[in-house]
């Protein structure tokens, strides 16, 4: 699984251009799917399964995309500025390398600012090595993902993009596991979530589930003065979702997922996130409401370009999520 | 150039007197957002002739239909917003004073002393300031809040004003030279050109006209129309700011001008809204190149238009922006060039008339 998950943390994929990370997902799913489709907004869709008699069409979420930086100006030096694709934090940009979907590498430097202040993004620009404006080789509207290698510390994995294809590799694993299910599950492999549940919003439309589960990494509170508090900790176990900022996870689901994980003994923690939001907020407001819940991954530094997870809590995930689809959904 | 894009650059909608006039009447038109009323009156007058179908939803977005022929026909949508930013009186005090909100995105400096024009009878009124004789040097420093401001009418015009009125700003269109100065040119512009686009709607495309409502408070009447619509494409047309005056430090160059003026129309890529489908991105500024429309790319980064609301419709709908820019957006008066909007519609038809369905035959990618 490591070897899956360093490919899909290493391809570059910002919001709105996952069209590479796409590709290594269909590849890496092709012979485990029923059906595979592309929406219009570039979600990859992979269905597997039969709705019988005790079963759901349930929609399972893992996005797609990271953030990333898109090229605003170039000046007459050859410098390029740039804004924002989601939630970019710069005090982690300056110094950092960023790769374009053209393979141009840059490092980002950053303007005078008064001694003590924090940057902004407008007080940094990228370096792509041009002498000018004319030998610059992006243009404006171009497209970068941070540039960092994957990491694998053995029990724990670093990458600038566990947020979210962490989720990415559970759910193709889970799809590949999965043999007896009494659902019919769409495997949905969203786009856009980094700039509001865009890809999730439409696919869900499209599939029109009678439940559905975002897979996403949240924070984890066992760094150093966490702060605000929070109960989550990596190796502590997959986190079941009571709510976040974006949405209230459907408690009878909440409670099914605890029963089940209680019963096969798998740890798990449970999450409230008090910033933040997933897929699962754009699953629950479809159409005329779906029960919708989430599986986290607890994650350190999140959205910088070093996230940490643990590779328990993973493959945790991944027996959680096989054992969970594969029986009666019990919304009581 | 080909042969077929030759033949459409003939047709191309011109921009003449009939066309500057209609743009007149719409800006000097009132349509407060979620009070259309004048503007939509105007849009249906002039397209209810020519449309094989028109309605009016429930939220006041004008509806409109132009069949094409053939048998493979592209629905495309194209959205333009006839709401503007303004003014809604809140309360009324003695002597003909009114307290007032904002409608939409106004920055409260620019307002007092501001000339105003109240309700569907156009009462004049004015945003009262303190006179410099009566300021002391610390106020003149500091910001006034929209909440200390008055709309003043006056008694006997007060009389006929109540809450929930609107207000825009009182600028009266001009043509000055090479240029247009108006307000609500965000987004009369846009709604001039999709009223163009009806006239000469291409025939290789099913041409789905929404005129919006409600655009500055949210993006709300496009998202319904959309809905309604379920077009296979959608256009916005906006207009956007122009921020390419000359930067006062000569060391350091401007790198945050949004748009320019004089450089064409101003394609999106990027918006807080939307991340636009690059199909669309290429087959615009290819269709720019190859009929040498002159063009820009809006600079990446916020704002919004209705292709936020639009492209999250249903099960997805790749969609993307044309504005003509301005100077000064949101103010009482923006300045435009006129060569801007020609070329905007221009481009537009264009590019309409290239549609086929290997557009989007292919998945979403670059």
């Amino acid at each position: 699984m490591k070897s899956l998950i360093q490919k899909l943390v290493e391809t570059p994929g910002p919001s709105g251009f996952e069209y590479a990370i796409r590709d290594v997902i269909r590849e890496a799913i092709a012979d485990n799917a029923d059906e595979v489709r592309v929406d219009a907004l570039g979600s990859l869709i992979a269905k597997k399964g039969t709705k019988t008699e005790n079963g759901m069409r349930v929609m399972i979420s893992a996005h797609i995309d990271e953030i990333g930086l898109m090229i605003t100006h170039i000046d007459v030096n050859g410098f390029v500025r740039f804004t924002n694709i989601g939630g970019v934090n710069p005090l982690t940009c300056y110094g950092g390398r960023v790769r374009f979907m053209n393979g141009t590498q840059g490092v980002i430097g950053m303007d005078a600012i008064e001694r003590g202040k924090l940057p902004k993004l407008a007080d940094l620009f990228i370096d792509v090595g041009a002498t000018n404006k004319e030998d610059c080789p992006v243009k404006v509207g171009d497209v970068c993902g941070f540039d960092r290698p994957f990491l694998d510390m053995g029990k724990r994995m670093v990458a600038k993009s566990m947020d979210d294809r962490i989720a990415a590799a559970i759910a193709i694993e889970v799809l590949k596991r999965l043999e007896d299910t009494p659902h019919e599950v769409h495997f949905v492999f969203s786009t856009q979530e980094e700039v509001g549940l865009r890809g999730a919003t439409t696919a869900a439309y499209g599939i029109d589930p009678d439940v559905g589960f975002a897979v996403d990494v949240t924070r984890s509170g066992d760094t150093p003065r966490f702060s605000p508090k929070m109960a989550t900790a990596l190796g502590d176990g997959p986190t079941i979702k009571v709510r976040d900022a974006s949405f209230i996870a459907d408690p009878r689901l909440v409670d099914w997922m605890i029963k089940s994980a209680q019963e096969a003994g798998i740890p798990y923690q449970l999450e409230v996130l008090e910033a933040g939001g997933t897929d699962g907020r754009a699953i629950q407001l479809t159409r005329s409401g779906v029960p919708a819940g989430c599986i986290s991954i607890a994650c350190r530094y999140i959205h910088s370009p070093s996230e940490m997870v643990d590779s328990d809590d993973v493959e945790n995930a991944v027996k959680l999520m096989v054992k969970l689809l594969s029986e009666p959904i019990i919304l009581v | 150039m080909t042969e077929k894009l030759e033949k459409t650059t003939q047709k191309v909608p011109q921009i003449g007197t009939s066309q500057i006039d209609l743009l007149e009447r719409l800006c000097n038109a009132t349509a407060v957002s979620g009070d259309e009323h004048e503007v939509r009156q105007i849009v249906l007058e002039e397209i209810k002739p020519i449309a094989d179908d028109i309605k009016v939803d429930a939220l006041g977005n004008v509806l409109a239909t132009k069949l094409g022929r053939g048998e493979v026909r592209v629905r495309v949508m194209l959205a333009a917003h006839m709401d503007e930013i303004g003014f809604m009186i809140v309360k009324k005090h003695d002597d003909g004073l009114f307290e007032f909100d904002r409608v939409g995105g106004i920055d409260e400096r620019q307002l007092p002393g501001k000339s105003v024009l109240v309700g569907r009878e156009h009462l004049p009124g004015v945003i009262g300031a303190k006179p410099i004789h009566m300021t002391t040097a610390d106020e003149r420093k500091n910001k006034i809040e929209v909440s200390a401001m008055r709309i003043d009418l006056g008694p006997e015009i007060g009389d006929k004003v109540k809450p929930g009125d609107r207000a825009t700003f009182a600028t009266r269109f001009e043509i000055l030279g090479p240029s247009i100065r108006a307000k609500a040119l965000d987004n009369r512009f846009g709604v001039a050109t999709l009223i163009e686009l009806c006239k000469h709607a291409p025939d290789n495309i099913d041409l789905l006209a929404a005129f919006t409502v409600q655009e500055e408070v949210g993006l709300r009447g496009a998202r319904v129309a959309a809905y309604t619509f379920d077009p296979h494409m959608a256009i916005a047309i906006d207009s956007t700011p122009a921020y390419d005056l000359p930067h006062w430090d000569d060391e350091d160059e401007n790198d945050r001008y949004n748009t320019r003026l004089d450089a064409g129309p101003a394609i999106y890529v990027m918006d807080s809204a939307t991340i636009a489908d690059r199909r669309l991105v290429n087959w615009l500024l290819e269709t720019a190149q190859d009929a040498g429309i002159p063009y820009q790319l809006r600079q990446p980064g916020g704002g919004g238009t209705d292709a936020g609301a639009i492209h999250k419709t249903r099960t997805g709908i790749p969609s993307i922006s044309v504005s003509v820019p301005a100077r000064y957006a949101h103010s009482a008066a923006s300045i435009a060039r006129r060569d801007d909007w020609v070329n905007t519609l221009r481009l537009l038809y264009t590019a309409l008339s290239r549609v086929t369905p290997e557009l989007l035959a292919g998945e979403r990618r670059d």
